[in-house]
């Protein structure tokens, strides 16, 4: 069982990294403000298809990444990164039976969930941010939801992950 | 064949939650740690060694764009460019050559007046790091760290002007704010009357706001702000914005100022690090404890009191 459970990790590494690569490539300005979360949307495909593999302990490991990444706080993409994925670690078996844009849903609210934290933060810190913009990455990341869960299932089962 | 396992439905059941607890409340710690001093800076060191490669990926492709362009372009063109640069060094030296006659009458006057400002201030060309961080906040990566001397709070200018402050120095890139992002303020003074107020960032890349004048001040669009050098921050007299737009409206406390930074806040791609007064021996001493040559550290043009006749 031990050997079975290793298979693949090379390959959620390698989407995690193209996540991380596209959270920092630079974009005009109007693009890089409905830029989505890539790795918070990675993370929740993971977390929801393979829950015994991918749980917080890694989500905690990305978000820290992501911190240093972004130049925040030590902490805080962690913190809201573990909650997205303790939420979506608690109710997988139904998300996974939803249709796709009932998934899109679940995950857009998930999203928001995860920008009020950083935006909590942010505010408790003393720089908070100004507009409404904060809330378009979620609604991108709703909207591309659909592609990247089918993407990620097809790579999924042609390397066999389990 | 092996065949396939069971999986089990609840293989991290209870513990799940508390992980997460206390996952949770080991960012919190670390967040607060983080924000009241600086003890984790290197924790972030160590993690930000395990991103560079992430990030030297993304900005792969600018360095190798540059450097394809650079390599592929003719002869010709190369003359060309030579020529145009030529004469437009030969231009530049004529105009500091005046410049440093005004700076040491400059400099006499100050001294007649008995106050003693340093004008001469030593640069430093950093690079950019073309990536995204946060797009909330207006934060930058250059390549020079302490290494090269580099301090906190240290300003950094383009060509044109004013561009922010060190915020984070880290052993492989040090991290700066520019002055439009919204945590950030500047201490002005309009270049035309002298009349000092304070610039704070706005969030958007070409707008800055002036929200301490009376609906009365003397200020008209077009005018230059330069650094007041109060703060002890920003030199003095460097340019930082232009003023855009004014709305004084009777029923507000203050006139509603926009102005729009001079320095090409994104599109510079060489910026200039500055140490100012007592920094410049500052960055002496750090200089010869690193025995390299260092070429790209020019002192600008200017006299210092000997000169003065």
């Amino acid at each position: 069982m031990k050997t079975d459970t290793q298979q693949g990790g090379l390959l959620i590494l390698v989407t995690f990294i193209a996540a991380m690569m596209l959270t920092i490539i630079p974009l005009p300005d109007l693009l890089q403000r409905i830029r989505p979360e890539w790795s918070a949307l990675v993370l929740l495909y993971w977390c929801m298809a393979l829950p015994q593999r991918i749980g917080v302990g890694i989500a905690w490991i990305i978000g820290l990444l992501l911190d240093v990444l972004s130049g925040s706080l030590l902490g805080q993409h962690a913190l809201s990164m573990t909650v997205i994925a303790y939420l979506i670690l608690n109710m997988h078996q139904r998300i996974r039976l939803f249709p796709l844009w009932q998934q899109a849903a679940v995950i857009w609210m998930l999203l928001n969930l995860y920008q009020l934290l950083l935006l909590w933060f942010d505010g408790i810190t003393g720089q908070p941010a100004k507009g409404l913009s904060f809330w378009l990455p979620p609604i991108a990341g709703m909207i591309l939801w659909p592609g990247i869960f089918l993407i990620l299932r097809k790579l999924r089962r042609r390397y066999k992950v389990k | 064949m092996e065949e396939t396992p069971i999986k089990l439905l609840f293989t991290q059941g209870p513990s799940t939650t508390s992980r997460t607890v206390v996952l949770v409340l080991a960012s919190v710690l670390m967040m607060t740690l983080d924000h009241r001093q600086q003890h984790l800076q290197s924790v972030r060191a160590g993690l930000s060694l395990m991103v560079a490669p992430i990030e030297y990926l993304v900005d792969l492709p600018t360095n190798l764009g540059r450097w394809i362009d650079e390599s592929l372009s003719s002869r010709q063109q190369l003359m060309e460019e030579n020529t145009r640069l030529h004469s437009q060094n030969l231009l530049m030296q004529a105009r500091s050559l005046k410049n440093a006659d005004l700076e040491s009458e400059n400099q006499r006057l100050r001294e007649l007046l008995g106050s003693s400002v340093k004008v001469a201030d030593r640069v430093l060309i950093a690079e950019i790091y073309k990536i995204d961080l946060n797009p909330y906040k207006h934060l930058i990566r250059i390549n020079k760290t302490a290494r090269h001397g580099v301090y906190l709070d240290q300003p950094l200018l383009d060509a044109h002007g004013i561009m922010g402050q060190v915020i984070k120095i880290l052993p492989s890139y040090t991290t700066v704010r520019l002055i439009t992002d919204p945590g950030h303020s500047i201490p002005v003074q309009i270049s035309r009357n002298g009349l000092r107020t304070i610039a704070t960032g706005t969030g958007k890349i070409n707008e800055l706001d002036l929200p301490y004048l009376p609906n009365n001040t003397d200020i008209q669009t077009g005018d230059l702000l330069v650094t007041s050098g109060l703060g002890g921050v920003y030199p003095p007299g460097y340019p930082v914005a232009y003023v855009t737009d004014i709305k004084r409206s009777p029923g507000l406390e203050f006139a509603q100022i926009k102005a729009e930074p001079t320095a090409y806040l994104n599109r510079s791609r060489e910026v200039l690090l500055v140490w100012s007064g007592d920094r410049i021996k500052h960055m002496k001493t750090r200089q010869t404890q690193r025995d390299r040559n260092d070429e790209q550290i020019e002192q600008t043009a200017t006299p210092t009191q000997d000169d003065a006749p």
